[in-house]
């Protein structure tokens, strides 16, 4: 199997796990401290400091591989709620229907025609700016999403006809939902994580570099943009190097989802490619 | 055609109920959700004397219902209130921003709209050479870049070390046109390479899908060249979905233009919202967030009725 990885996607799973490696061993892989004034505001890069140093003289390397950590972790939370609560109400819907399935739809229907981001700076103005709310309020937008792929994959399965033996036999709506239809559901589903994930490291970024996502000390890559980015006027890059970061890891989780998506579609003989 | 102006006036209606729905939701998120807005805005260390005279102030002694339709009754007589910050009235202060930003946004549209179009089209004439690897493989990294990394890309090589462009987008009233567009010139390229990439992509899938019928077949064996076979034949019949998707990338125009207001400084809607949502000043960003919803859902309604006019098989629905 592993020799019929492309090339892109080969690319995209090495640079991604070089970005896990950073964030998950960031104690031990950062010459310096997160918050350690090392050196002068602004240095450029050296042997002592790889990339230089910041608008507060931290080392930038040490702060970069510290952003990996906060950037990655909030994504993957946002994801894994966006995914859990869209998906399983997604099912839900296609499999119960009727009232239900209208009332959630069409909730969604309002939420989305409402742009995610400004939506977003609506509730943040009033909600405490802590982690566990930025998590809450990324994951709920963007469940939207997951939810209306969930129930229009969904809605296609709950009508074949091992479900409709499922449910002659007695089967309970449970049962239906996560030994029936979720198991289908799958590849597209998964081929759709990624693209979430990516979405949910863009929206973070966007939103700290705002000012309303993580909040100082603490750093994740778009708040650095936004702490580097008086330096960028006087012909300092340092603010470019945390969005450069932010872009490598946008492109290479895309090359492995567009991977998944081809593969899938490829078992499912051309379904869902669409 | 009596039929077709009845299914306009349905998605009008059908426009103005959803920004009703909107406007509740905006209301309901700022006002409902748990969270305090009297005790945002002084902070944790205000004292209960404090608090009780904001919420005083600010009504939050009424029931929400009533609260919610005073606060629409204005809106609907184009009085958005008060900032809770300076005190500045909320209408004409987002008038001028509103220009600004829909001069930005609307010199974006016209530089991208037409260059998707140019490109999606060579990408379908070149298909599968290298014109169409090129442009394709190249919107394909642009669609993963974030706004503000090319926005600092452009500031750093185009404005800080070529010098041809200012690095900050200010104006102001006294501007002629040339030096607005002077201005507004690289936040508008950033906006048009954030949208460009979907909508040439999209154009080329549209444009291909219609190149396999029968008809383009006839058009090659009359000996039409490539261009003329795309421009002629096959762009009229994809007009509808293409039109759908410059919609959609120009509704996204307006959220891009959040971040890219505030990269380049610009005194739009953008950073208008931004800096009061930092500031906690409910009325501003519930006026903001209104606005730019009403933008969104507008140029999906104008989508929607443009694909109706255009595709006679949608106007009778079976």
């Amino acid at each position: 199997m592993l020799r019929r990885i492309p090339l892109s996607a080969l690319i995209g799973l090495f640079v991604t796990g070089l970005f896990l490696v950073a964030a998950i061993f960031a104690p031990w892989l950062a010459p310096y401290g997160l918050t350690e004034t090392v050196g002068d505001v602004w240095e450029p890069m050296s042997s002592t400091y790889l990339l230089g140093t910041d608008n507060l003289g931290r080392d930038l390397l040490s702060r970069m591989i510290y952003g990996a950590r906060t950037t990655i972790f909030i994504a993957a939370m946002a994801t894994a709620l966006s995914f859990t609560l869209g998906a399983i109400l997604g099912l839900l819907a296609a499999v119960v229907g009727g009232w239900f399935d209208q009332l959630l739809s069409r909730f969604v229907d309002l939420l989305m025609s409402i742009p995610t981001l400004i939506f977003a700076l609506v509730v943040l103005s009033v909600l405490p700016g802590n982690l566990i709310t930025l998590i809450l309020v990324m994951g709920i937008l963007d469940s939207t999403r997951v939810y209306r792929l969930a129930r229009s994959v969904a809605v296609d399965i709950n009508v074949m006809d091992f479900v409709e033996a499922a449910r002659l036999r007695g089967e309970g709506r449970g049962w239906i939902v996560f030994r029936e239809i979720l198991p289908n559901a799958l590849s597209p589903l998964v081929a759709e994580l990624g693209l979430r994930f990516i979405f949910q490291v863009l929206f973070l970024s966007a939103l700290s570099f705002l000012g309303l996502g993580i909040q100082p000390p603490d750093a994740d890559w778009g708040g650095m943009v936004k702490e580097n980015k008086d330096g960028i006027i006087f012909g300092i890059p340092a603010a470019l190097i945390p969005a450069a970061a932010i872009s490598i890891l946008a492109i290479s989780v895309n090359l492995i989802a567009d991977w998944i998506l081809n593969r899938t579609t490829d078992l499912k003989g051309g379904r869902g490619g669409n | 055609m009596s039929h077709l102006l009845k299914l306009l006036a349905q998605r009008v209606v059908l426009g103005f109920l959803l920004l009703l729905a909107v406007s509740a939701l905006i209301f309901m998120g700022t006002e409902i959700l748990p969270g305090d807005v009297a005790q945002s805005i002084l902070g944790q260390s205000a004292t209960p004397e404090a608090l009780a005279n904001l919420r005083r102030d600010l009504g939050l002694n009424e029931p929400a219902l009533t609260r919610y339709f005073s606060w629409l009754g204005n809106l609907l007589q184009g009085d958005l209130g008060t900032a809770l910050t300076n005190g500045a009235d909320i209408s004409s202060s987002i008038g001028k921003r509103l220009y600004n930003t829909v001069f930005l946004a609307s010199v974006a549209a016209v530089l991208a709209v037409p260059l998707a179009l140019v490109l999606g089209m060579l990408a379908v004439r070149y298909r599968n050479r290298w014109p169409d690897k090129l442009i394709s493989g190249s919107t394909l990294a642009f669609i993963s870049l974030p706004e503000f990394f090319i926005g600092y890309l452009l500031i750093y090589f185009v404005a800080v070390k070529l010098g041809w462009f200012p690095s900050v987008a200010t104006v102001f009233e006294s501007m002629s046109f040339a030096e607005r567009l002077s201005a507004v010139a690289l936040p508008a390229t950033t906006l048009t390479l954030v949208v460009l990439a979907h909508m040439m992509r999209m154009t080329r899938a549209a444009i291909l899908n219609v190149m396999q019928s029968a008809y383009i077949e006839t058009a090659e064996l009359k000996g039409l060249t490539g261009f003329k076979i795309i421009f002629r034949h096959a762009f009229p019949n994809a007009i509808a979905p293409i039109v759908n998707v410059v919609m959609l990338n120009l509704a996204y125009l307006i959220v891009g233009v959040v971040v890219v207001e505030v990269i380049f400084v610009y005194p739009g809607m953008g950073q208008y919202l931004v800096d009061h949502v930092a500031k906690r000043d409910v009325p501003v960003v519930q006026a903001c967030g209104l606005v730019f919803a009403a933008f969104y859902i507008f140029l999906n309604m104008l989508a929607d009725i443009i694909a109706i006019v255009s595709n006679p098989r949608l106007r009778h629905p079976k």
